[in-house]
């Protein structure tokens, strides 16, 4: 037998072609079903009900902005509690001392399986438990605090999991200059591990943002509605869909941002490695 | 054979174990002031772990480690305190990423000895001076060589004004052509007389260098004395063994 052996007949097409024909039949059924789905729909009932032109305009008359602002204003100060909040907890997670260790696991475990609404319609009922319970900042102080222990839960974990991930030979060297364990974790460890977590802690953001529209649930009053209440507020009263999308456009012009930025971070971290 | 008569470092009956593994098997060890000692031995010779225990980052299962009188191994003792007047140099560098070459060199300065930052700068300047790194003093250690790293950490740790420095395979890590940079550092450091305690491979560096060295294997120190009689003419088999392996290391016959 030859060194060149035998090739037996291929009638059947070559992978290549047989995968562009398959992509082909693909493109044709989306293109089938999408001109069927627009055939089928009735534009104008649809355009009337979700982007009425004349509600929109009358949704920024009636407060779109100010409510987009307590959105922004919600989410930034509950950012900032489960911020501070989760790397305590973190610290206390990571504590040679057993009781934190024990506390901390206790509250990540209870907020992050609890489903955040329940822990929103508990904080709307606390003055009945409390009686002359004030919680300061109405109404900001009450949403704050709400979003911020929910988020204090997930943001411990991956704060812990930023604070593992530096490298122990920075305790050994900052240790080896004679820095106490607190001050090496404050000066070395933490800037070296919130960095590692930026990626994880913008999507963290974005979650929030969307979380802050729970709020409605704690029973604001008209004028501290975020977009969803509002959004949701001026529908029922108009019977149209129009405020909601356009309050749900609202969300998408911050959420895409922050996710834009997350993948950036998330790239540029790679790189740095 | 200690340079001097005080011992800077006095180690004695040290023991450490990591699991089954008796790293360190009663070692009694000293440092005269203004000497240069060299730890040579092969892998897992247990020679690092002495070096960390130097300093405490290792905790010994038993014995002391009496640095400038101070039992470091009680445990009572102010570990942070004594630390600050014993440099330690890394085989990874350990630099602080997130931190200029300067703000390596001045961030213990200003938070463990309390020194102003203008002070802080100006000794850390100094000491990026002396291993001739004046002008990477903006720089971020990512943007520097490995050697020009390893010349940051030896200026971070002697901007503490230590009394002894501990040198853990400080060119292992580096590029070949980088290694000299290093050593001549090292060197200048030697001849300035401080006390340096230098885990090495590097044998032309022990054997021009140090006034002693210490060949150890199996948690144990076997031989030690002048580079001249441990280098040139080792007494015992294990140390000629593994010199001829570091030393010609294309004829060596597979353990």
């Amino acid at each position: 037998m030859s060194s060149a052996t035998v090739i037996e007949e291929r009638t059947a097409l070559s992978p290549r072609r047989k995968a562009r024909r398959n992509r082909i039949l693909q493109y044709v059924v989306i293109a089938m079903l999408a001109v069927g789905a627009a055939a089928s729909a009735d534009w104008g009932q649809i355009a009337h009900v979700f982007l009425e032109p004349q509600l929109i305009r009358s949704a920024f008359a009636d407060g779109l902005l100010s409510a987009l602002v307590k959105t922004l204003e919600y989410t930034a100060g509950a950012f900032l509690i489960g911020l501070v909040a989760g790397t305590v907890l973190a610290l206390m997670r990571l504590s040679p001392i057993g009781p934190y260790r024990w506390f901390a696991m206790a509250y990540i475990e209870f907020f992050r399986g609890l489903p955040a609404v329940i822990v929103f319609i508990a904080f709307s009922l606390l003055p009945l438990a409390f009686g002359g319970l004030i919680i300061p900042f109405d109404p900001y102080g009450v949403v704050w605090l709400a979003l911020g222990i929910v988020a204090a839960a997930y943001m411990a974990e991956t704060i812990r999991a930023g604070i593992q991930a530096v490298p122990r030979g920075q305790v050994e060297a900052a240790r080896s200059l004679g820095m106490p364990a607190g001050l090496a974790m404050r000066k070395i460890v933490l800037p070296q591990a919130f960095r590692i977590i930026l990626p994880p802690l913008t999507n963290e953001l974005v979650l929030l943002v969307k979380d802050s529209s729970l709020v409605f649930i704690i029973g604001v009053s008209a004028t501290g509605n975020e977009l969803t209440g509002f959004g949701r507020e001026l529908a029922n009263t108009q019977s149209n869909l129009t405020p909601l999308v356009t309050a749900g456009l609202c969300y998408l012009i911050i959420t895409l941002p922050l996710g834009f930025l997350a993948r950036r971070l998330e790239s540029s971290s790679v790189k740095a490695r | 054979m200690a340079a001097s008569g005080t011992e800077l470092i006095e180690i004695k009956g040290l023991h450490k174990s990591f699991g089954d593994n008796h790293v360190l098997r009663d070692i009694d060890f000293a440092v005269g002031e203004g000497e240069v000692v060299c730890l040579i031995g092969p892998s897992g010779s247990g020679k690092s772990t002495l070096l960390r225990c130097v300093n405490l980052l290792e905790r010994p299962d038993g014995g002391a480690v009496i640095v400038r009188g101070e039992n470091l191994a009680d445990p009572d003792c102010h570990l942070d305190a004594a630390r600050r007047h014993v440099g330690m140099v890394f085989q990874q560098f350990n630099l602080f990423p997130h931190l200029s070459v300067l703000e390596n060199c001045t961030v213990a300065q200003k938070t463990v000895l309390g020194r102003k930052t203008a002070e802080a700068d100006r000794i850390a300047r100094a000491n990026l001076e002396r291993v001739g790194l004046t002008e990477k003093a903006a720089a971020y250690p990512a943007q520097i060589s490995g050697g020009q790293q390893q010349r940051v950490a030896i200026a971070r740790a002697l901007s503490m004004d230590p009394m002894l420095m501990l040198f853990d395979e400080p060119t292992s890590a580096l590029d070949p052509e980088l290694v000299g940079d290093v050593l001549t550092v090292m060197r200048d450091l030697a001849e300035e007389g401080m006390t340096m305690l230098v885990v090495t491979h590097e044998m032309a560096f022990a054997r021009e260098v140090a006034d002693r060295v210490v060949f150890m294997d199996g948690g144990v120190v076997v031989e030690q004395g002048t580079p001249d009689n441990v280098i040139g003419n080792p007494r015992h088999e294990r140390t000629r063994a593994f010199l001829r392996r570091v030393l010609d290391p294309t004829h060596a016959l597979p353990a």
